[in-house]
């Protein structure tokens, strides 16, 4: 977390162990910064977002403590995390998620009927209820399916930049992961094959201090996570976490450069995860509360909001209108998934090949005469 | 027609459909300019640049990681394993995802990637390059594994795993990879997957082989015939689909089944094809199901011999099965 009064670099630094930041607490942008111009229109569309991903997060995990749904994963403070990244970007580019990042699906057109049928794992889901809540994919805005271990789609990100390359496309792939990704070999593995090839690839990590129980410190001894950009030829930037326009402004940067063919970014944003891991851990078990409370005040969404009471576009009137916009959809989405059933037992056959195979249609075919559970639905 | 081994069979393959196909890249370790430590990519980097021949770090998981964004992105990557001894440090992401990338994004990521990799013994490469890992594979949905045993299959099942829409686990029995030579047609042809292939018809005993094995029951089944049996050999060619028909036919002609292949036995894929069997065909068998195989133990270096179904241990069971 920044400290009130700690300096901070005024433009994207080279020193990667260096936060840079554009807006204050306060929302102002701070002197002698070059900030990246965003329009009016897309300061709203990003207040809305952030807004979505918190409303959404609070009523599902509601909803999750009252047995309705089986799982969920929240993102309370990191939000900015996911617009900044998104906002960069332009739809023919590929993102690779990690689990704690829906806002940048929204951005991209994901809707919430499909968010809210995917956490149910219903007839309606997009992934057929293959996967666990939270586990989205769509490949339609370009957003590739989440997989929970930890690390696995950064090497896959940079063979989709590479592949960009070799097929004289200028698209770039945006992988996202927790601090804790940067321990596995897969981190490391992606950002050398990446540096090795200059992939058109920009590695987010989303520094939220927390890796389940394990802090920050257990992850790793140096004094940032950018920093080990250096060692596979790539420039390493740590960017405030919590300030939407300091992402916008390194993610522009980062993505210039790989579409420019000058090859890969990484980018650490410092932030903090104020919920849980996910709906099946209490944090307040292994960490001190006040640590939380500090975070709190620094709020990515009301740094936002208060920027854009500098540019005269926020009004109550207008929260009130995005806040009931999301709401209405919210619950329509819910009547609706909870309203539908599970997938057809068919259906658990499909997919594993492009065709069936003989063994797979004699297993289908055991399966439908065989006896069965009065429910198949085992999500919650 | 000319007369290829297998390596220059694998080679004139994806030399084919990469003319003939510009999504199909190659990488891996020493792929490029060196041509493979086997050779089977020798020229590829000179005559499709450094674009489609990747000489990639050494890293497998990176190697195998890439490949699914590639796929991903609508390339076919046919990636190398340089041994199959060293395909662990990638099998989470084999496993865990090539494996499951269509199903668990509801039919939206199809992940064609072809991994070729050499394996087996009999080389004296000692344990970390005589391995048969194909059974962990055979055991994970969403993968097809293929072994051919001699140059012709080999380069028309490599044509048929790289055209098709599945991951495929593509191993190569290096110990004949040089040794076994056969005629290869000059022109595009392929061997479906999933079809096995009565290399030797017999009445007496059903010998169940693949890749290198192949050649060991081949000898096998000469010894035997020698004394007077009349075994049958099937090349399964496809381990995943497998080809029940083909099996179950020869079963209930014979009665009788001898399985060989270099693995340790405990849950080999030989294990499936006994139970297989025993579900499908009790009523047809007259003698219990052999298998040779190789032992329950880590593959040895200097005793390999011991270690590997030999032509006098398979030689063994037919007569043994056949008289049971």
């Amino acid at each position: 977390m920044l400290a009130k009064g700690q300096p901070v670099s005024v433009s994207p630094p080279r020193n990667p162990d260096e936060v840079f930041s554009i807006l204050d607490e306060d929302g102002n942008v701070r002197k002698g910064v070059r900030a990246p111009e965003v329009p009016d229109e897309a300061c709203l569309k990003l207040y809305r977002g952030l807004l979505q991903v918190r409303l959404v997060d609070d009523r599902y995990m509601k909803l999750q403590r009252q047995g309705r749904l089986g799982f969920y994963m929240q993102s309370t403070g990191e939000e900015a995390t996911h617009f900044g990244g998104a906002y960069a970007l332009r739809d023919s580019d590929w993102v690779f998620p990690s689990y704690r990042e829906p806002g940048l699906a929204f951005w991209r057109g994901y809707s919430l009927t499909d968010f809210t049928n995917q956490l149910f794992g219903n007839c309606e889901d997009p992934v057929k209820g293959r996967q666990m809540p939270v586990h989205h994919s769509a490949r339609w805005l370009n957003f590739v399916s989440i997989s929970s271990p930890v690390g696995t789609q950064i090497p896959q990100a940079v063979g989709m930049a590479m592949a960009a390359r070799i097929s004289k496309k200028d698209d770039v792939a945006l992988v996202y992961f927790g601090e804790g990704a940067t321990s596995t070999g897969q981190f490391h593995v992606g950002m050398n094959f990446a540096g090795v090839f200059k992939a058109p690839c920009i590695f987010f990590c989303r520094n939220n201090g927390w890796a389940i129980s394990t802090s920050r410190e257990k992850q790793t001894a140096s004094k940032s996570f950018a920093v080990k950009a250096l060692a596979y030829g790539m420039p390493g930037v740590l960017v405030d976490g919590n300030d939407l326009l300091a992402i916008i402004a390194v993610m522009e940067d980062a993505v210039k450069r790989a579409r420019a063919g000058e090859g890969p970014t990484l980018v650490e944003a410092l932030t903090y995860r104020r919920g849980g891991h996910s709906s099946s851990d209490d944090p307040n078990a292994y960490r001190d509360p006040t640590e939380v409370a500090a975070w709190e005040a620094q709020d990515p969404i009301e740094r936002w909001r208060r920027y854009l009471v500098k540019r005269n576009l926020w009004s109550q009137e207008l929260h009130d209108r995005y806040a009931q916009e999301i709401t209405d959809e919210m619950m329509a989405a819910l009547k609706h998934a909870e309203s539908l059933g599970p997938p057809p037992v068919e259906s658990m056959f499909d997919d594993v090949f492009a065709e069936l195979p003989p063994h797979l249609a004699e297993q289908k075919a055991e399966c439908l005469a065989g006896p069965r559970p009065k429910s198949g639905h085992g999500g919650h | 027609m000319p007369v290829y081994n297998i390596i220059q069979a694998v080679n004139d393959a994806l030399r084919l459909e990469m003319k003939r196909d510009p999504r199909v890249v190659v990488l891996g370790e020493d792929v490029g300019k060196f041509g493979g430590v086997f050779r089977a990519t020798s020229g590829l980097y000179d005559e499709f640049g450094p674009d489609r021949v990747m000489d990639t770090p050494l890293a497998e998981s990176g190697i195998i990681g890439t490949a699914i964004g590639m796929a991903l992105y609508g390339l076919k990557p046919v990636p190398e394993i340089q041994f199959a001894d060293f395909i662990y440090p990638a099998y989470d992401q084999i496993v865990n995802e090539l494996a499951k990338f269509r199903y668990r994004s509801g039919g939206q990521y199809p992940t064609p990637v072809v991994i070729r990799t050499p394996y087996g013994g009999g080389i004296r490469g000692g344990h970390y390059h005589s391995q048969s890992p194909e059974a962990y594979f055979v055991h994970t949905p969403g993968l097809k594994v293929v072994i051919p045993s001699n140059p012709y299959d080999a380069k028309g099942l490599l044509l048929s795993a790289i055209r098709g829409e599945d991951p495929v686990i593509f191993m190569e029995p290096k110990r004949v990879y040089r040794a076994a030579k056969g005629e290869v047609p000059e022109d595009d042809y392929t061997i479906p997957i999933g079809q096995a292939k009565i290399v030797r018809e017999g009445s007496q005993v059903t010998l169940l082989c693949y890749g290198a094995m192949v050649h060991t029951c081949m000898e096998a089944a000469e010894k035997a015939a020698a004394e007077g049996f009349d075994p049958e050999i099937i090349d399964l060619r496809t381990l995943l689909p497998l080809d029940t028909e083909t099996v179950l036919q020869s079963v209930r002609k014979t009665g009788r089944v001898v399985i060989a292949h270099e693995a340790p036995r405990t849950c080999g894929y030989g294990a499936e094809l006994a139970a297989m069997i025993a579900e499908r065909a009790l009523l047809s068998l007259e003698a219990p199901i052999a298998r040779v195989t190789g032992f329950d133990t880590p593959f040895p270096y200097t005793l390999e011999n011991e270690y590997l179904p030999s032509p006098d241990r398979v030689a063994q069971a037919i007569k043994q099965t056949a008289t049971y």
